[in-house]
């Protein structure tokens, strides 16, 4: 437990250490905030509800979403295949460390980092210059929160378990880019899952993806209220759980390929 | 004029040899690029699935302006592209090798590599652009073909310009690419949609001040034959040129006011 | 051929001053800094790190812009006439590659031979003499990053001649090369100079290439220039002292031999120095046998830095002979 503050810590610090990157990457989640901002706007121009949200719940999305980008990080994360490739993943299991759990560790770290200073910044930004929408009910609020962190290890779990193929395949970046364009379609990222037709949304609630974005946001929003927020959490566990136990078998088959081949 | 270009094409084909080598990796890279520029269009999609309009402009016409930006900045990207790299070529010592040489330092920069992998981007747009010919009535001509290359063109130089404006900010600072980025990216992303759509603000900053604007809007409304919801004049449909000379002006400007300051301020 | 007339030069540094302010403060590269270099000298310029070599080479290749005083390189002004001047100059540092690195080794001639627009006979006529004499052919075909450090810094000399420079400015050519390869490059060099008269400017902390090479020495140190006279000079007046290090089978108190200025014991090891007009290592050696057993032995060779320091600490800032 002491391990696990500890490696959240230095996940934190690393990305503290650079705070000229990360105001820039602020400038560019905030200008990005107000052009899907005024996009989705354009579609309440003769309707008041879109897919179950009126402008308010659209114009929050965006910038929940702008303001999550940082925090659940679904963006390009290659370090676990890098190491993968290079070899320095031996140096990792040789550590009396389990990689998966550290790297979670680290990773809420990073995600905490980033949720104050490139989460906060652009939503409150938003709050100032449109009319969002928040919940009344401070239990809301609070499973906002939970949501959000469930999102953090579900995103970090997917991330994960697409770097292990750097295991297997020579050309692994093949497959991150695939694994990367499905988490932020199917996450509800580039639009709220509530748009997509029919069929893409059944599609999407198979898989673990709107765990990552989608969820949280609709709990926000209040499209999901009331049983369905715990509904909503029990299957964010279930994603987590279930791709935490991928991960797990990943990492081990992995570990048997490079014993046998002396990778 | 004629020697540059040849070095340039030299240059560039040095670039290229070396990222052919290695065959499947580039096939895989360019498909991944196809890709994940699709998922900006999968968005166009499925908004015109919720709505008959953004707008006054229908998806075939969203769909047109979507194809004009996504194959200008395709070209863009080619040529200048690498200059996210910059970077590294002034923290490595590489832009002063370029100092020694008996050549303009951007020529330097922009010889120094070309993104072929960014075909992929440039794919997906001609798909989109089949797309929307396939579903919009466009009545071609000699003019409109050519306005459409045109702006292709026009479009290209507008996003180089921009970049190469932007990109000088790494002479002062060493964070200054993301910074930049925001505003390629960002006005590649709003060149996607009609501009009447953002805020008065946000289209003079990005649409006019930075003429993001001349690369896919006004030029299309020309070739749509389509009222302009702004109501602004018509000469500004065949403005793409002009505009696109001013910002290979500014640009250059730019440039020689930042290196003069890297010689000063020193390495 | 170079002329440098009090050139200073001052960056702006920023120190942090507690977590969010910061102070500026200036520093002073090269301050005073004159001397001049006739056509056809090939000079060493030496100095600790961090003494502003670089910089000075900077400026006298356009990189950098003075912040005052006056520079003249082939009768040009470096930061005014950077891309005229460029055509008559080479350069090559040591640490950066300056050819392409994916390609062989003869691609980078060709595409130097157009940036340069070096006319074809003149270049043909060129790589068919510097083939020869840095024996390039067995890696021509070879892609750069293929190639070993000696390899390629031959590549690298080629390179920097294919256009006929009139002055070249090398940044620690040898560092990194075995004796072998060394005695190439600098067999090349002289041959530079010899036949096609090039003005060399040589930064170096190898003091052998300055003797088998230099006949002219420019040495600074925090930015200003201490020395400034030939080699012979140099190193008969600072260079002069060796070190002979002994082993001792059994310590023994510091070992008093004619001929040695100074002795240093730490344990069974000892340190004595000498000046080349006073003994030669070869009798000392014997002297010290005569007086000791020893177990092992080696000679030191005064480096650049012990020269500098004894310069610096003799007080006194020779300038020219």
């Amino acid at each position: 437990m002491r391990l696990d503050w500890e490696l959240a810590r230095r996940g934190y610090r690393r990305y503290a250490a650079y705070p000229a990157a990360t105001v820039a990457g602020l400038f560019t989640n905030t200008v990005f905030g107000f052009l899907r901002g005024y996009i989705l706007l354009a579609l309440y121009r003769h309707r008041d509800v879109v897919g179950g949200y009126d402008s308010a719940d659209a114009l929050t999305y965006v910038w929940l979403t702008q303001g999550l980008i940082a925090t659940i990080y679904i963006w390009g994360w290659q370090e676990l295949a890098l190491r993968i490739r290079s070899g320095d993943v031996a140096i990792d299991l040789a550590r009396p460390v389990d990689p998966l759990r550290a790297g979670l560790a680290f990773d809420f770290g990073r995600a905490v980092y980033h949720a104050l200073f490139r989460g906060v910044p652009p939503i409150l930004f938003g709050a100032l210059v449109f009319d969002l929408t928040a919940p009344s009910n401070p239990l809301v609020w609070l499973a906002f929160a939970l949501s959000v962190a469930f999102a953090i290890g579900v995103s970090f779990s997917w991330r994960f378990l697409y770097n292990t193929s750097a295991f297997w395949l020579l050309h692994y970046r093949g497959a991150t880019v695939m694994a990367m364009i499905l988490a932020n379609l199917f996450s509800g990222f580039i639009v709220p899952v509530a748009f997509f037709p029919g069929w893409l949304k059944a599609i999407a609630y198979a898989t673990p993806f709107p765990a990552m974005v989608q969820m949280p946001i609709d709990m926000f929003v209040g499209k999901t209220s009331g049983i369905d927020v715990v509904e909503a959490l029990a299957l964010q566990v279930f994603w987590l759980v279930a791709l935490l136990a991928l991960c797990r078998g990943a990492l081990a088959a992995g570990v048997r390929k490079l014993v046998i081949q002396g990778g | 004029m004629g020697d540059a270009l040849a070095v340039y094409g030299r240059l560039v084909s040095a670039a290229i040899r070396s990222q052919l080598q290695y065959r499947l990796s580039f096939v895989l890279d360019v498909v991944g690029m196809f890709l994940v520029a699709s998922l900006d269009f999968a968005a166009v999609l499925i908004i015109f699935h919720n709505v008959p309009r953004l707008g006054t402009f229908s998806v075939g016409e969203v769909a047109f302006l979507y194809a004009l930006s996504a194959m200008s900045f395709a070209l863009a990207e080619f040529v200048v592209g690498h200059l996210d790299l910059l970077n590294e070529y002034v923290r490595t010592g590489t832009f002063d090798v370029m100092l020694l040489r008996p050549r303009g330092t951007l020529f330097q920069v922009v010889s120094a590599d070309f993104r072929l992998r960014r075909l992929g981007q440039l794919l997906q747009g001609v798909a989109v652009f089949v797309y929307a010919l396939s579903v919009l009535d466009i009545h071609w001509n000699a003019g409109r073909v050519a306005m459409t290359l045109l702006t292709v063109i026009c479009g290209a130089v507008i996003f180089s310009a921009v970049w190469v404006f932007v990109i000088c900010v790494v002479f002062w600072t060493v964070e200054g690419t993301e910074t930049a980025n925001a505003f390629t990216y960002g006005g590649q992303f709003l060149t996607q949609y009609p501009i009447d759509l953002y805020s008065q603000w946000l289209r003079r900053l990005l649409g006019y001040a930075i003429p993001m604007s001349f690369v896919a809007y006004f030029p299309a409304l020309y070739v749509l034959d389509k009222e302009d919801p702004l109501g602004l004049p018509s000469f500004l449909r065949f403005s793409s040129p002009l505009v696109a000379v001013v910002a290979v002006v500014f640009a250059g400007a730019m440039w020689r006011f930042a290196v003069r300051h890297y010689r000063s301020a020193g390495g | 051929m170079i002329e440098v007339e009090r050139v200073e030069k001052r960056f702006v540094a920023w120190r942090k001053r507690g977590a969010l302010r910061r102070e500026r403060h200036e520093v002073r590269a090269v301050a005073e800094l004159t001397f001049s270099i006739a056509a056809g000298t090939v000079c060493g310029y030496i100095g600790p790190n961090g003494a502003g070599k670089s910089t000075t080479v900077k400026m006298l290749t356009g990189i950098l812009v003075p912040s005052s005083g006056r520079i003249s390189v082939a009768g040009l002004e470096p930061s005014r006439q950077r891309i005229k001047l460029a055509r008559r100059i080479g350069a090559m540092f040591g640490q950066r590659v300056q050819l392409w690195w994916d390609l062989p080794l003869v691609d980078s001639f060709e595409l130097l031979r157009h940036v340069y627009r070096v006319p074809t006979d003149r270049y043909r006529a060129n790589l068919a003499r510097f083939r020869e004499l840095l024996e390039l052919d067995p890696f021509l075909q070879t892609p750069v990053r293929q190639l070993s450090l000696g390899q390629r810094v031959r590549g690298e000399l080629c390179a920097v001649m294919l256009h006929d420079p009139e002055i070249v400015f090398l940044d620690e050519p040898t560092i990194g090369l075995d004796v072998v390869a060394k005695e190439r490059v600098r067999e090349f060099l002289t041959d530079a100079n010899r036949e096609r008269g090039v003005t060399v400017l040589l930064t170096t902390h190898d003091l052998a290439d300055i003797e088998r090479l230099c006949n002219r020495i420019l040495m600074i140190d925090r930015g200003r220039l201490i020395y400034d006279g030939t080699v012979d000079d140099l190193l008969a007046r600072y260079g002069a002292e060796r070190t002979l290090v002994v082993d001792l089978e059994a310590p023994a108190p510091p070992l008093d031999v004619p001929g040695v200025s100074s002795v240093r014991v730490d344990g069974l090891r000892q340190w004595l120095r000498f000046r080349r007009e006073d003994t030669t290592a070869a009798e000392l050696t014997a002297a010290v046998a005569r007086r000791a057993r020893l177990v092992d032995l080696a000679v030191e060779e005064p480096d650049i830095e012990d020269v500098v320091r004894r310069i610096y600490t003799s007080g006194s800032d020779l300038t020219g002979v």
